[in-house]
């Protein structure tokens, strides 16, 4: 079949299927939105988690007076104590990267700091606060070389893994990423379906055509290609507005606010996006080949 | 050039097979009527041989192909070894004459030039130049089966077969039609032409094949469609032969008799002869007679 002849007849198809090709066009777009916006979610962990793995630390926390730290015995920790851990952290170099020291009064000030919009920061006390030695480690995993060191240490409250804490938000976040996935693959799935409803009904509206094209003996691939290209090129544009909508998202909503609102986060951006593109529009031009081959195969038979 | 060896067609939830057992042949270059009332398995007959159909039991051979043995992916080629032409036209409304008849090319892949020069030649043999942008609704019955004719033909297939093609055009114009297609037939195609108008089967002498009930009950070179006393719908509307085709059927007659074409016996390819053209002329020309009796035999 000529080039030619093959772009007319997709052409006319389109046009003659406007609505048809409308829906598909749409929720093309919508459930490849919602799967790129899982992708990036995605992404988003992965680029928060290194930047927040490369940030973890260890805090070694101290005693202080009438602590309830059955290590400490209520005693605080005695400089002398407070100076052998902080040889002894030295020492460990290098698994452990760096090492500084921050007070009770510090680490109020930080907190009252972090929740200056949360009754939170009103409530604590300073008292609540303990003298600790926060460790940044060149390995977050190596907590455990940290850990056994320290742990019952003369001096130490309690030895804390904030990488720990931070798991159990990224848990969070893969759990809300995943969904929104899981979502879109119901999306998916809709849109799968009204393609193959598309592709029927486009076939019955054309069977005298398509009975024509049998009886003078066109092929299969002649018959089948322009309902096949129609769904292609419908599924191609919906999914090419999908990403025009996820780059606006990440380049105003992410790139444009949220980086500029939560300066100490990592987050995705533009290059983000250009890297999931070719795999999101790949998918749907396969998923749009497959489901209408398959499709035709059972309504256009030779 | 097609053979059907004992074949048998069942069609599921039927109590009856559509074609029992019936075995035939045409040659290459024939002209042959199927004729029989409906549901005898005339339109059966032909989507066999289009491969449209399965036979459930025999064989059918077309232009050299055991069709039960024939994969899927070759059914196409043997298409464009055959024409086909039907009662409802099948013209694409929203393309022109023109656009219709390059329509068969284009889908098999023949170029721009090849179109541009067979379809204005495959128009003037049907008798349709200087309409190739009309749309069909702007043409006649006639006119529009033409079109379908030049469809059919544009790719010099080596079969045609018309399953009822006259069904929906008055008497005259169907005579012009069939005038048309022995035309076609006397340039070398071989034409199974399905059909119940015996006006047009005795007008034309061909070879008649009768199914009744799925079965050849005769196969007659040369023969009539009749039995008995039969009712012919409109033929007292039916014009005179003079203004049909008379000068096409009589040139039929002449030039088949002149110049038999190959592969045809003598009763196979003579036209109407003289005699038979005054009695369907002076049958024709019977004003208000809404009856014809005609024999069985000549």
């Amino acid at each position: 079949m000529r080039i030619g002849f093959l772009l007319g007849e997709i052409g006319n198809g389109l046009r003659r299927n406007v609505s048809m090709v409308v829906s598909v066009v749409l929720v093309t777009m919508i459930s490849m939105y919602l799967l790129g916006m899982g992708l990036l979610a995605q992404r988003q962990v992965d680029t928060m988690k290194d930047y927040w793995y490369d940030r973890v630390q260890v805090s070694i926390f101290l005693c202080v007076d009438k602590s309830l730290y059955p290590n400490c015995a209520g005693a605080a920790t005695t400089p002398a104590q407070r100076d052998a851990l902080k040889a002894q952290l030295e020492q460990m170099k290098p698994p452990v990267k760096e090492v500084f020291y921050e007070t009770q009064g510090e680490a109020y000030q930080r907190f009252k700091d972090q929740f200056r919009n949360s009754p939170l920061g009103e409530q604590a006390t300073e008292r609540a606060f303990a003298d600790s030695f926060r460790v940044s480690l060149t390995d977050a995993s190596k907590f455990d070389v940290i850990a056994s060191s320290f742990q019952g240490a003369p001096g130490v409250g309690k030895v804390q893994d904030q990488k720990q804490l931070l798991d159990k938000f990224f848990t969070f976040m893969n759990v809300v990423s995943w969904s929104a996935i899981a979502l879109a693959v119901l999306m998916v799935l809709c849109a799968t379906l009204l393609m193959a409803t598309t592709i029927r009904q486009t076939a019955f509206s054309r069977r005298r055509e398509t009975g024509i094209m049998r009886l003078v003996g066109a092929s299969n691939s002649t018959i089948q290609l322009p309902f096949i290209m129609e769904t292609v090129v419908a599924a191609v544009v919906g999914a090419g507005l999908a990403m025009t909508l996820l780059y606006a998202t990440v380049r105003y909503g992410v790139s444009g606010y949220l980086s500029t609102a939560l300066i100490d986060t990592a987050f995705i951006g533009v290059p983000d996006v250009v890297a999931i593109a070719p795999w999101v529009i790949g998918g749907v031009v396969g998923l749009a080949v497959l489901t209408s081959g398959f499709t035709l195969r059972r309504y256009l038979r030779v | 050039m097609i053979l059907f060896d004992t074949v048998t067609k069942k069609y599921p939830r039927t109590t009856r097979p559509a074609v029992d057992g019936v075995s035939l042949e045409v040659e290459r270059g024939e002209f042959v009527f199927i004729v029989g009332q409906s549901g005898s398995g005339k339109s059966t007959l032909l989507r066999l041989a289009l491969k449209e159909e399965n036979a459930t039991s025999g064989s059918v051979f077309v232009a050299g192909r055991e069709l039960s043995r024939l994969p899927d992916r070759k059914v196409p080629q043997l298409r464009r070894e055959i024409g086909t032409v039907f009662q409802d036209f099948r013209l694409l409304p929203n393309k022109t004459v023109f656009q219709n008849v390059a329509f068969a090319l284009q889908v098999i892949g023949k170029s721009r030039s090849v179109i541009r020069q067979t379809v204005p030649e495959t128009l003037r043999t049907v008798g349709l130049e200087g309409k190739e942008k009309r749309l069909p609704h702007e043409l006649s019955g006639g006119e529009q089966q033409r079109v379908a004719i030049a469809r059919a033909i544009v790719n010099k297939p080596a079969i045609l077969l018309a399953d009822e093609p006259t069904g929906n055009l008055d008497p005259g114009i169907s005579l012009e039609i069939v005038g048309l297609l022995d035309r076609i037939n006397r340039s070398g195609t071989t034409i199974v032409m399905a059909t119940h108008d015996l006006h047009i089967v005795n007008a034309y002498r061909k070879r008649v094949i009768e199914l009744k009930e799925g079965r050849v009950v005769r196969d007659d070179a040369g023969g009539e469609y009749n039995s008995g006393e039969i009712v012919m719908p409109g033929w007292d509307t039916r014009p005179s032969l003079d203004a049909i085709d008379a000068a096409a059927v009589a040139e039929a007659g002449h030039d088949a008799k002149a110049a038999p074409a190959d592969g045809l016996d003598g009763a196979q390819s003579d036209g109407p002869d003289s005699d038979e053209l005054v009695v369907v002329g002076a049958a024709a020309r019977e004003p208000r007679t809404s009856r014809l009796k005609l024999r069985r035999g000549r």
